[in-house]
């Protein structure tokens, strides 16, 4: 188990290096495609945490990803915060919606819950276009700092937030508290049974997750300059970053990141489709969940043993 | 005045409300699936009466019986395609099942969403009225339509009821939702039952898909919000419960309803969805559920 984990670290460090010398060789246009994917795993390594782990599916990823997004523009926007004190705010601001989502919504499980966080966003969503003074409505509110304009350094820090990220939430999910949640996810009866707090544990993943989804939605939010329903709320997104983390693979955190690349890079190819690409899309993650149901990275890990 | 507008209004639109939901909350009680490709099966089934009633003039009863047969066929495909090959499959672990068979379903509806949007645009539909006309109805000018809704709404919803109580099949049916092994026992087929469940399933959200297009519009834009807005009435009234779903309809029809004329149509089921976390954080089992 150690051995295999450093080794899945080296070839991780490995990948990370490679991508970051990316921007010297391919044009802006990939690096653009990545950038998006980068973040979009991060999103997606974070739904992984509440589901592969703590076996609660969430529907509403985009409630998370959106609450930091909106916070850490509005800050920008009407109150000219810097970027990075803007990021922060984002992160703690999906926190607090995190907690407010989690503590009622942990007593719940399965379809509850899921129906719980789908209404969440469904309620951000009309929330965003009522309050439309405030938030640019339907159109989308308008950020006046970005990232940067050039491609190739809006590719490094998406690489980077993501790579970090990927290092706390794997290390996470590997670390003593991670088996507990694994525990608590695959029966949380007999882990309650063994002395552990399974409500605690469950409400510490939805944080993380949300902490994350919160940071990753507002760096989006300053690399795309605007903040939008369709760009970081709509379900429409989060089953994006659904079908990312099942492709690339439950419980394996890293997956999901793989499988956000792989699918907005095949969102990409399929772009001459026009609006098949979608159902092209949808039509291979419903494959890979009939036939693959561990995705890239399990059957990577675990090859044959079914 | 107001007050028996949204009286007369608010029966319609609850009535199809019901009407959607007493086929979702079927079959999670007689096979333990929550479809989320729900809201995809009724717009299907409304495009195709819409289509079939205006391009080969079968007339809008002859695109009711179109659209019954799309949704029991696109029914028959959520069973076969997506939810049976997951319930059966050994690679996946039986108590993720369910959120696989969630996941797997959303994927579904998402795609037929798609394939909608591509062969009729999203723009919204509208299948001729049952019945044309307005009458005066307790001094509120209604139109024949809603009525006729209504009625067939709860005309269908009262036959499922005979259908289940008072004939073998639907004891069978029964049975399946209390006691599964008990009922393979007796030397019934389970997944003869399970097929039999998802026509009436299917025939129950294509007639609700038409009725909804005659009286409110269909575009593949509403799949997710009808998806949720059923979700959320079979959870409010106790998944698995018909009686609770039916009540719950109605909680949740007038409410929007009031909503719409109260306050704002912009923000028609903000209320619903807040009333239902609500319910769900007080009582889990929702109104008339078991648990």
């Amino acid at each position: 188990m150690a051995a295999r984990a450093t080794r899945v670290g080296l070839v991780a460090l490995a990948t990370v290096a490679v991508a970051a010398t990316l921007p010297l060789w391919v044009s802006s246009y990939i690096l653009g495609v990545l950038t998006l994917a980068y973040y979009f795993g991060v999103f997606a390594m974070s739904w992984d945490l509440l589901f592969g782990f703590a076996g609660e599916v969430n529907f509403g990823p985009t409630f998370l990803t959106g609450l930091g997004a909106y916070a850490a523009g509005m800050l920008n926007s009407f109150l000219n915060w810097p970027i990075v004190p803007c990021v922060i705010a984002g992160g703690v601001v999906a926190l607090a919606g995190g907690v407010l989502l989690a503590l009622p919504a942990l007593k719940l499980h399965g379809p509850y819950f899921g129906l719980v966080t789908l209404n969440a966003v469904l309620l951000l969503q009309q929330l965003i276009v009522v309050f439309a003074g405030a938030t640019g409505g339907e159109i989308g509110l308008t950020i006046p700092s970005v990232l940067s304009i050039d491609a190739g350094p809006n590719y490094e820090y998406a690489l980077g937030f993501m790579a970090v990220s990927g290092a706390l939430l794997y290390g996470l999910s590997r670390s003593p508290a991670g088996l507990i949640l694994q525990a608590s996810g695959q029966d949380s009866i007999e882990a309650a049974a063994l002395g552990f707090n399974v409500t605690k544990h469950k409400l510490a993943a939805f944080c993380v997750s949300a902490l994350f989804s919160g940071l990753a939605g507002a760096m989006l939010v300053f690399y795309l300059g605007t903040a939008s329903v369709g760009s970081v709320v709509d379900i429409a997104v989060g089953v994006q970053v659904i079908i990312a983390a099942v492709l690339g693979g439950r419980r394996t955190i890293l997956g999901a990141v793989i499988g956000a690349v792989f699918l907005l890079g095949a969102a990409e190819v399929l772009r001459p489709l026009g609006q098949l690409s979608t159902f092209v899309v949808s039509g291979i993650a419903l494959l890979a969940i009939l036939f693959f149901p561990n995705g890239l990275m399990g059957y990577a890990l675990h090859g044959s043993e079914r | 005045m107001q007050a028996l507008q949204i009286l007369v209004d608010g029966f319609a639109i609850s009535a199809l409300y019901a009407l959607g939901a007493v086929g979702f909350t079927l079959i999670f009680g007689v096979s333990g699936v929550l479809n989320l490709s729900h809201g995809a099966i009724m717009v299907v089934a409304a495009m195709i009466a819409w289509y079939t009633a205006g391009s080969l003039h079968i007339g809008t009863y002859g695109g009711l019986v179109a659209g019954m047969a799309a949704g029991m066929i696109t029914a028959f495909a959520t069973y076969l395609l997506i939810v049976r090959p997951i319930q059966r499959s050994r690679a996946i672990a039986a108590e993720e099942k369910e959120i696989f068979v969630l996941t797997g379903t959303l994927l579904w509806g998402i795609m037929i969403q798609v394939l909608l949007a591509y062969a009729f645009t999203t723009n919204p539909i509208s299948v001729r009225p049952l019945a044309p006309g307005v009458v005066n109805l307790v001094g509120v000018r209604t139109p024949v339509n809603e009525i006729v809704v209504a009625a067939v709404s709860w005309a269908v919803i009262g036959l499922l009821w005979l259908l289940v109580n008072r004939t073998r099949t639907g004891k069978a049916l029964l049975a399946a939702s209390i006691n599964p092994r008990g009922l393979t026992l007796l030397g019934f087929e389970l997944s003869r039952i399970y097929l039999l469940v998802w026509a009436i399933y299917g025939t129950l959200a294509g007639i609700a898909g038409v009725l909804l297009a005659t009286f409110l519009g269909a575009s593949s834009d509403n799949i997710g919000q009808l998806t949720a807005s059923a979700f959320s009435i079979v959870v409010l009234g106790g998944l698995g419960s018909v009686s609770g779903s039916l009540i719950a309809a109605y909680v949740v029809g007038y409410l929007e309803t009031m909503t719409a004329y109260l306050i704002s149509p912009t923000i028609r089921s903000m209320p619903g969805l807040l009333l239902l976390v609500l319910v769900l954080y007080l009582r889990p089992q929702g109104l008339l559920g078991r648990r």
